[in-house]
């Protein structure tokens, strides 16, 4: 342990990504804010257009630039990304800081074998002869559990399964030891039994090499099991923030006791509807005012004066703990007792 | 269970899809056994879950019990009547009872009609004309679905992903069916929006007393909407059962296994079981002898391989819960924990 250590290796700090479309702007990203300590899972979880994808795009740089426009600090180890020059990403991705995407056959070249394709990343990055590289395609396919790897390298993507696709992608983005992994929905696509595969997968493999991982997701039962920390993402903000345990067991925003209100578990009571958030998630062309939140929210007349409409409700982090709400405390408290009886019964 | 006849009566259905040759004999080389064997009922009124991975073959048992595709041996009984070989013909009064809603409510509404026309759809189809017309039964359904009976003349761009669910709910409802295949209706929508449909779907069936085939992967929300739950692998049944009896004492490893591997969105003090299978499932077209599952199952034997388990009731089972394996699970042995690594060839 060095004293690097100490320092958050993966620093965001007000993170703005907005597209610029025929119809208008498009804030997908407004203002996101978060840190990340070598070998710790950040779990981010949100709904479809809550801008987590775009977030960890623009990280790796893979945002269109004419029709993005991207503000504030995303500093890995020190070095700001932001505005970076194409060469200097090029180097990094692939090195220090890869991604495993959803789809794993679509992002597998089918023309080329699944060798070929991880042996390239290497050879980028080190220089390294085909032969060499050949090798290191066969030590990372062993590495992540593909049976027979001298002899699956050559194969094709389509010759493997959805699983050891996926299996494929995460050797690919783990050839130059990455010290930075994103994952985005790596999971979503595959069958519960081989998810479970995979989240081992993962988590042995950090537990290895010390990777810093972001983990983005829906679902927050994979959240607990793989994250460290968790971010909860709506409308393109953090609605709220914290330590796994505590944002499961005492979640604080009203967006995160809808999403765990939404869910049916293995064990609850089976004869009661679910508790649904109503309405949609907002259009980011043309975003909600005040807390974006506020016209699914069920607390928003509690909240003197109307706020909630007007004035955009600020994090505030204390130990790495936080939510933007503005209720108060002890409101918070009360209403989440209120949801806790009558979901036990 | 009573002893009135029930309201679907499937038993060995089969549904085997020929694999072609190339050019320039196209002759069969191979079959996918999708379905293969399968014995259920489903009473009136009740809803039954099919779970499974995918390829398992929970969607052409669906397809096969609407009729959409012929099956290749078995029986298909609907209220007494034999439909397994009917034609167009014989069909038609038997359309308008079973109903289907999709998983993917982009693909499964026209994008050029109105949702009028969709939902009223039907009803042209069945030339039924209730009385005070389409418009007033179009309009009674959006209601139902908690849609604004006012958008009947929007287009189905013009909604959101939960509303176009809702739109083919309408229009599944639109003939008073007795039985409706709901096909992972939900797995396309948002967490938030997945609660909203699953319960308009169980307001649906209290109501209005609609038998569902409740076809998913999710075993948290089978389990919310469904009586009765059958477990399918390979085209088998491996495990059928009342919702508590298989969640609470899963009997088939299969079943355990995929229970353990459910993700929960809970700390837990204590660790849950957790049971790692390992590779894949392998190929219908080539399904392992004796037992489908005992190429990743932690128990098999030399009968596993050369004997197919039965769908009986196990000992110590309530009845009704039928469960196909030769070494049943109980309760209180805990099986040896598995590990992901070192998964066998899939192929």
């Amino acid at each position: 342990m060095t004293s690097t250590d100490q320092q958050p290796f993966l620093s965001i700090k007000d993170l703005k990504v907005h597209f610029s479309t025929e119809d208008g702007t498009v804030k997908a990203v407004d203002g996101l804010s978060f840190d990340l300590m070598r070998g710790k899972t950040l779990g981010i979880v949100g709904e479809s257009g809550s801008g987590k994808s775009v977030t960890n795009l623009t990280i790796l740089g893979l945002h269109n630039p004419d029709s993005t426009t991207v503000e504030g600090s995303i500093e890995l180890d020190g070095e700001e990304l932001n505005g970076a020059s194409d060469k200097t990403l090029e180097k990094l991705r692939g090195n220090k800081m890869s991604m495993i995407f959803q789809d794993a056959l679509a992002s597998l070249s089918p023309y080329h074998t699944i060798g070929t394709q991880i042996g390239e990343v290497y050879r980028k990055h080190t220089g390294a002869s085909k032969k060499v590289a050949r090798a290191r395609a066969i030590e990372m396919l062993t590495r992540v559990g593909i049976p027979q790897p001298d002899v699956r390298v050559d194969d094709y993507p389509h010759q493997f399964s959805g699983g050891m696709r996926q299996r494929a992608m995460i050797a690919m983005a783990l050839v130059c030891d990455p010290e930075l992994l994103i994952a985005d929905e790596p999971t979503t696509a595959l069958d519960v039994t081989v998810q479970a595969q995979i989240m081992d997968l993962l988590k042995d493999l950090q537990k290895e090499f010390g990777t810093a991982i972001i983990f983005i997701t829906h679902d927050l039962g994979v959240i607990a099991d793989i994250a460290d920390d968790v971010l909860v993402m709506y409308g393109g903000r953090c609605v709220e923030r914290g330590p796994k345990e505590e944002v499961l067991r005492t979640p604080q925003h009203p967006y995160t006791w809808g999403l765990l209100g939404s869910m049916p578990s293995l064990d609850g009571p089976v004869d009661v509807p679910l508790n649904p958030i109503p309405g949609s998630p907002p259009s980011l062309l043309n975003p909600p005012s005040g807390c974006r939140f506020h016209p699914r929210c069920a607390f928003v007349e509690k909240v003197e004066g109307g706020r909630c409409s007007t004035e955009r409700p600020l994090l505030e982090i204390v130990d790495g703990r936080g939510k933007a709400c503005h209720l108060t405390d002890d409101q918070r408290r009360e209403f989440f007792a209120d949801l806790a009886a009558s979901k036990a019964h | 269970m009573s002893n009135t006849s029930p309201l679907l009566d499937v038993s060995g259905l089969t549904k085997h899809f020929p694999i072609k040759g190339g050019f320039p004999i196209r002759r069969t080389v191979g079959h996918v056994q999708a379905v293969d064997g399968l014995d259920f009922q489903v009473s009136e009124g009740e809803s039954l879950g099919l779970v499974g991975e995918s390829g398992c073959g929970k969607s052409t048992t669906g397809r096969l019990i609407t009729r959409l595709l012929e099956p290749t041996g078995g029986k298909v009984t609907y209220r007494g009547q034999d439909i397994t070989h009917a034609d167009r013909r014989g069909l038609a009064p038997i359309r308008s009872e079973i109903q289907m809603i999709f998983q993917d409510p982009y693909a499964s509404l026209n994008p050029r009609h109105t949702v009028g026309k969709i939902i009223a759809g039907p009803m042209e189809i069945n030339g039924i004309n209730p009385p005070g017309g389409h418009e007033k039964r179009v309009r009674e359904l959006l209601e139902i679905v908690g849609l604004n009976p006012e958008h009947f003349n929007r287009f189905p761009h013009e909604f959101s992903g939960g509303q176009r669910q809702r739109i083919g709910v309408a229009r599944a409802l639109a003939l008073n069916p007795k039985l409706i295949v709901a096909d992972e209706p939900v797995s396309a929508l948002d967490v938030s929006i997945q609660a909203q449909v699953v319960n308009l779907l169980q307001e649906v069936q209290k109501e209005l007393g609609i038998a569902f085939v409740f076809i998913a992967h999710d075993l948290a929300i089978v389990r919310h909407f469904s009586q009765r739950v059958a477990v399918m692998y390979l085209g088998k049944i491996v495990e059928i059962a009342d919702r508590d009896d298989l969640y609470d004492n899963p009997r088939h490893p299969y079943t355990r296994a995929l229970l353990s591997a459910v993700p929960e969105a809970t700390v837990d003090e204590v660790p849950r079981e957790r049971i790692r299978l390992v590779g894949d499932v392998p190929s219908p077209i080539n399904p392992p002898s004796g037992c489908r599952f005992r190429t990743r199952c932690w128990k098999a034997t030399e009968k596993c391989a050369t004997e197919a388990p039965p769908l009986v009731q196990a000992s110590g089972n309530k009845p009704g819960h039928l469960t196909a394996c030769h070494y049943p699970e109980t309760t209180d042995i805990i099986p040896a924990p598995r590990l992901s690594k070192d998964p066998e060839p899939a192929v």
